[in-house]
């Protein structure tokens, strides 16, 4: 069979790698948009941070129980917290856990995924004997239990992600895992091997490369579990009660009941901002997935 | 299924409920944390008796949940425990123990989760299953797209925004408990009904979370299913679409989906007990977010292990029912 020639001479110019990744966007709507959201967002705290004072968001900064007006965007809630303020800092301090403990996770399930497949043997026996066992257990129990024995004045930001961490790493570990067995065996591998490179200097240069994009859809994966978890655990009341993280706040909301009251505002911000936060990050890792998959790829 | 792997998945649902076991006994005596000490701490501040009488009491309490043996025996007696199903009493109802506190609230929780989880795994892979069909019309396969949006969505939240809508501005439904304030519970069909609608939200919230998962996985499936020989075969015997559709494609697709639900499991329990605490249902989730707010620490850590139990358990019974569902790995 012969390959048909172009009937038009093709402009052979490369287009540059912005027009490519945006050209790349155009196809990939779920990362595009979930992107964007999630551009607002950081925009959305990052120039928060830099024009309110944070002590808003704490309670008794403003008068209790105002519905959402021009002084106060979003109102504030029974404690005296400005929620708008609240929203800032809350947002803050969800990134930071989510971006610990994602970042944390990521690693751990990186390096044991890497050495559990990479070398075999009874550590790979251990490693996915450990994963295969934590995995039917629902994690955010276990959470429970350890946030719960936290002495109170213990659970802050950095505590929460570390919590969170504590039992999460075994999805990544499992995923990488998978993956470098599947390139073990590849070509570029053997080649390599026979070609006298080094156990590590195949592992960074030849299969780590290959890796990155499931590391990153991993990452995004990981920073998105973290955090949920910690929305689970502050909106059970065990997050660090005094910050305004957004489960708290939905938490106190709860507790006080806002709708029973009329202060319909108070869980309406928070619910609405972790909704955006959680929903640009699912976007994402699903954008991520086709990416790193060819294989679930759109057939259309 | 041979004996041999019933066994091996026998053995292997030891091994985790022992995990869990020891996780939540050596976590919280890793802790300073005293709960004892915390709770009649607290009371005492309250009133009631000297700080005197505080030290008795803690230290009959102590004797009482066993916390003055040895460590061992303490762990050895309470794997006893968990194997009898004996979580232990409650700190902060004394008499009543977890076992009581779990048997109130469980009939609420498991209506909610069953009825739920059967709606969504019904819908999402109906809609999923559609989704993927080349011949259905536009708009039905349009019906599963915002379900898929719902899906990063927490059911809480979900809650939360429904509360709003529903609830707070529309007053169609009550804002949460299991029924009206002031009606004592009876057999009525007016108190059924009253039940009934308050069941309302916190079911829409969790099947709007968890349809959406449905119908990706399931669209997944179709897509691959269409490709299938026997699905071409039955196309040019001449069978109707719809004949096709039931028999030949959603059938075939939804037989992995059972492996899915068994992963689901301890998301959608999970779910569902945060979900039964912002509406306040009297399940597990609020008796655990009770103990939460009250510090009432037997009755967390045996919430907890009871339910990873439950979980863990029905996962390994999954696995034993998929086999009767799909004759071809019956074979294997």
């Amino acid at each position: 069979m012969t390959i048909a020639q172009p009937a038009v001479p093709v402009d052979l110019a490369q287009p540059g790698p912005v027009s490519l990744i945006l050209r790349y966007l155009r196809r990939n709507k779920s990362l595009a948009i979930g992107l964007a959201i999630l551009f607002v967002l950081i925009a959305f705290t990052l120039i928060g941070m830099l024009l309110v004072d944070p002590k808003g968001a704490y309670p008794l900064a403003a008068a209790t129980k105002k519905p959402p007006s021009l002084k106060y965007p979003f109102g504030t809630d029974f404690f005296g917290r400005n929620l708008l303020v609240a929203m800032v800092v809350g947002m803050w301090q969800t990134a930071l856990i989510g971006l610990i403990a994602g970042g944390l996770g990521t690693l751990i399930g990186v390096v044991l995924g890497f050495v559990s497949a990479y070398f075999g043997g009874w550590i790979d026996t251990i490693i996915k004997g450990v994963c295969q066992i934590l995995t039917p257990i629902p994690v955010l129990l276990i959470q429970v239990v350890v946030a719960g024995s936290l002495d109170k004045r213990d659970v802050t930001i950095l505590t929460m992600a570390l919590i969170v961490v504590m039992l999460a790493w075994m999805g990544p570990t499992l995923v990488v895992r998978s993956q470098v067995l599947t390139m073990k065996e590849r070509q570029f591998v053997s080649v390599a091997k026979l070609s006298g490179v080094s156990d590590l200097g195949i592992i960074f240069k030849e299969i780590l490369p290959n890796l990155l994009p499931f590391i990153a859809a991993a990452f995004v994966g990981q920073v998105f579990a973290a955090v949920f978890a910690s929305f689970y655990l502050a909106v059970l009341g065990l997050g660090p009660l005094r910050e305004p993280l957004l489960g708290n706040i939905i938490w106190s909301a709860q507790g006080q009941g806002a709708f029973f009251n009329g202060w319909w505002w108070w869980p309406i911000a928070p619910s609405i901002a972790m909704i955006l936060i959680l929903g640009s990050l699912a976007l994402i890792n699903m954008g991520l997935d086709e990416l790193a998959n060819p294989r679930v790829r759109r057939t259309e | 299924m041979s004996l041999k792997l019933v066994i091996r998945r026998l053995l292997f649902l030891i091994l985790v409920i022992w995990s869990a076991s020891t996780i939540t006994f050596f976590i919280p005596r890793l802790s300073p944390r005293n709960a004892i000490r915390e709770r009649f701490a607290e009371l005492a501040r309250s009133g009631g008796f000297s700080p005197g009488d505080l030290e008795k009491i803690i230290a009959s309490y102590s004797q009482q949940f066993g916390l003055d043996k040895p460590l061992l025996q303490q762990y050895w007696d309470f794997l006893g425990s968990v194997l009898r199903l004996d979580f232990g009493y409650s700190l902060n109802k004394y008499p009543s123990t977890m076992l009581d506190l779990i048997m109130q609230s469980i009939p609420w929780t498991l209506t909610l989760l069953i009825v739920t989880t059967i709606l969504s795994f019904l819908i999402g892979n109906l809609l999923g299953a559609i989704a993927a069909w080349p011949r259905a019309p536009r708009w039905a396969r349009m019906v599963a797209t915002p379900f898929v949006l719902l899906m990063g969505v927490p059911p809480v939240l979900m809650g939360v925004l429904l509360l709003f809508f529903l609830g707070f501005r529309l007053q169609w439904f009550p804002l949460g408990g299991a029924y009206s304030i002031g009606v004592v519970p009876n057999w009525s069909w007016g108190f059924a009904f009253d039940v009934l609608r308050h069941q309302v939200l916190p079911a829409l919230a969790l099947i709007l979370g968890s349809v959406g998962g449905w119908v990706l996985s399931m669209r997944g499936m179709g897509v691959t299913i269409q490709g299938e020989d026997y699905v071409n075969f039955a196309e040019h015997k001449g069978l109707g679409g719809i004949t096709i559709f039931r028999d030949y494609y959603l059938r075939n697709a939804l037989l992995p989906q059972v492996t899915g639900f068994a992963l689901a499991l301890g998301t959608v329990v999970t779910s569902a007990i945060v979900v039964e605490g912002t509406f306040g249902l009297p399940g597990i989730g609020t008796t655990l977010n009770n103990a939460i707010r009250a510090n009432d620490f037997p009755v967390i850590y045996g919430i907890v292990l009871f339910i990873t139990i439950a979980v863990a358990t029905l996962m390994v019974l999954m696995e034993f029912i998929y086999p009767l569902l799909d004759p071809r790995i019956r074979q294997n």
